[in-house]
């Protein structure tokens, strides 16, 4: 069972892969660990469904989104082995998803200012949700 | 970073070497999964975008709420849970795979690739089950036109809306056909046969006392979208599990041949293993977009 060899030419240096798989199941019970407290969080959510404030619910979600982003940063780094890899090809795949910042800020964005003008008519009334605008005219009735 | 040391001033891009020290066979791999996660960034993206110019969006913890086997237990977060930790523990087994590889050991790189072929089979059945019981689920939720109606969850229509008071539901048992009265009532005995012939000979009265006296929750019918976007979502990142479980058999079945052992490296279940850890990887943003928050 010797160590497998690269034929590729290309190849000029081989990281090394003697190491065990501890650093395999420490990360598979960090992400666990990370899963769970998603879950716990997700769940505080619905248990505390309508009792907090727009402000509270908000930041928990935040928070679950950067567990999430934690998450995916161990799967990628170590799993995919990309931590690995040197800086040129880390920086290839990286740089570029940092396109997604500005994706999510702009449609996101865009999403609400749709909503904003749906709940206007366009600006040409006060806020409101159809929801209320109901009730709205059920007591006008 | 790999413990070998690189020598400073190591001219990579002067020919004749990989300037990423790595084949073209993975780089090109990377590349790919990099256009696959702006293709799924878009769909999510898309999604974020709907959800959020909607007053009403579905309530996870309401849609997501079954396990199998269950009944009309009400269970958020807990079926998806379970599919989040198979596709996490089909990930270590792949990467225990790739190890094996390293290793040159034929026999632990076939062990872990059925394990990792097992877990995604599981997943897509996990899978199967969730969407079967939305398309075939059954639940009252108030029409445009001011009717009562049992609706399953499709890309056309789903219940997931606003619920209704029960004086808005009395309202609307009067306006609902006799046919659909009998629905909503077969609905509260689980569809029992008996209970149907039952429901069938009463009066639409008789009907309507039934079900306003009953438990039942009715809702306003859901945003439009959101089948739409689950099922198209989900079913995008179902195929690529699909697609990853064939690949994975068709590396599993090239070791058990000994075509790696021949090549002298197992570098095939690395790139079959970059997918498999993508397939994962976008499952956490999909259960983070769709069931978590």
């Amino acid at each position: 069972m010797s160590a497998q060899h690269y034929e590729n030419p290309e190849i000029t240096f081989h990281p090394d892969h003697s190491g065990g798989t501890k650093k395999i199941w420490k990360i598979f019970w960090v992400l666990s660990a990370l899963t769970i407290i998603e879950l716990a969080l997700g769940y505080f959510l619905y248990a505390k469904h309508g009792q907090l404030g727009a402000a509270a619910v908000l930041s928990t979600k935040i928070v679950i989104g950067i567990l999430t982003l934690a998450k995916a940063y161990y799967i990628v780094s170590v799993f995919m082995h990309l931590g690995d890899e040197i800086r040129n090809l880390i920086m290839t795949i990286v740089v570029p998803l940092v396109l997604f910042v500005w994706f999510i800020i702009a449609f996101l964005a865009d999403g609400e200012s749709w909503k904003n003008l749906r709940n206007t008519r366009g600006k040409s009334r006060t806020y409101q949700t159809e929801e209320v605008s109901k009730e709205a005219v059920e007591s006008h009735k | 970073m790999g413990s070998t040391a690189i020598p400073t001033g190591t001219k990579w891009w002067s020919g004749g070497k990989s300037p990423f020290n790595v084949s073209y066979g993975k780089v090109m791999m990377w590349y790919f999964l990099m256009s696959d996660a702006f293709t799924f960034g878009a769909f999510l993206i898309s999604y974020g975008t709907i959800r959020f110019s909607v007053n009403n969006w579905a309530d996870p913890n309401h849609v997501f709420n079954s396990f199998p086997f269950a009944g009309h237990a009400n269970l958020p977060l807990a079926f998806v849970s379970l599919m989040t930790f198979i596709l996490i523990f089909s990930s270590v087994t792949m990467v225990l795979a790739v190890h094996e590889g390293h290793q040159m050991n034929k026999k632990g790189v076939e062990k872990y690739m059925i394990l990792t072929i097992i877990g995604g089979a599981a997943f897509l059945g996990c899978q199967a089950w969730e969407w079967t019981h939305l398309l075939t689920g059954e639940h009252v939720a108030m029409l445009n036109d001011g009717t009562l109606s049992v609706l399953p969850t499709t890309v056309k229509m789903n219940p997931w809306g606003a619920a209704l008071s029960h004086k808005e539901m009395v309202d609307a048992l009067q306006k609902t056909s006799h046919e659909q009265l009998v629905a909503i009532a077969n609905t509260l005995h689980h569809g029992a046969e008996s209970a149907h012939h039952a429901a069938v000979s009463l009066t639409n009265q008789e009907l309507i006392n039934q079900i306003a006296s009953s438990e039942i929750h009715a809702t306003h019918t859901g945003p439009i979208a959101f089948g739409g976007y689950f099922f198209g979502i989900t079913g995008f990142h179902g195929f690529h599990v699909f697609s990853g479980v064939i690949i994975n058999i068709i590396m599993y079945l090239k070791t058990k041949l000994g075509h790696f052992e021949q090549r002298g490296h197992y570098e095939m279940i690395e790139k079959a293993g970059l997918y498999w850890h993508f397939v994962d990887l976008v499952w956490v943003f999909v259960f983070l977009c769709f069931y978590l928050v």
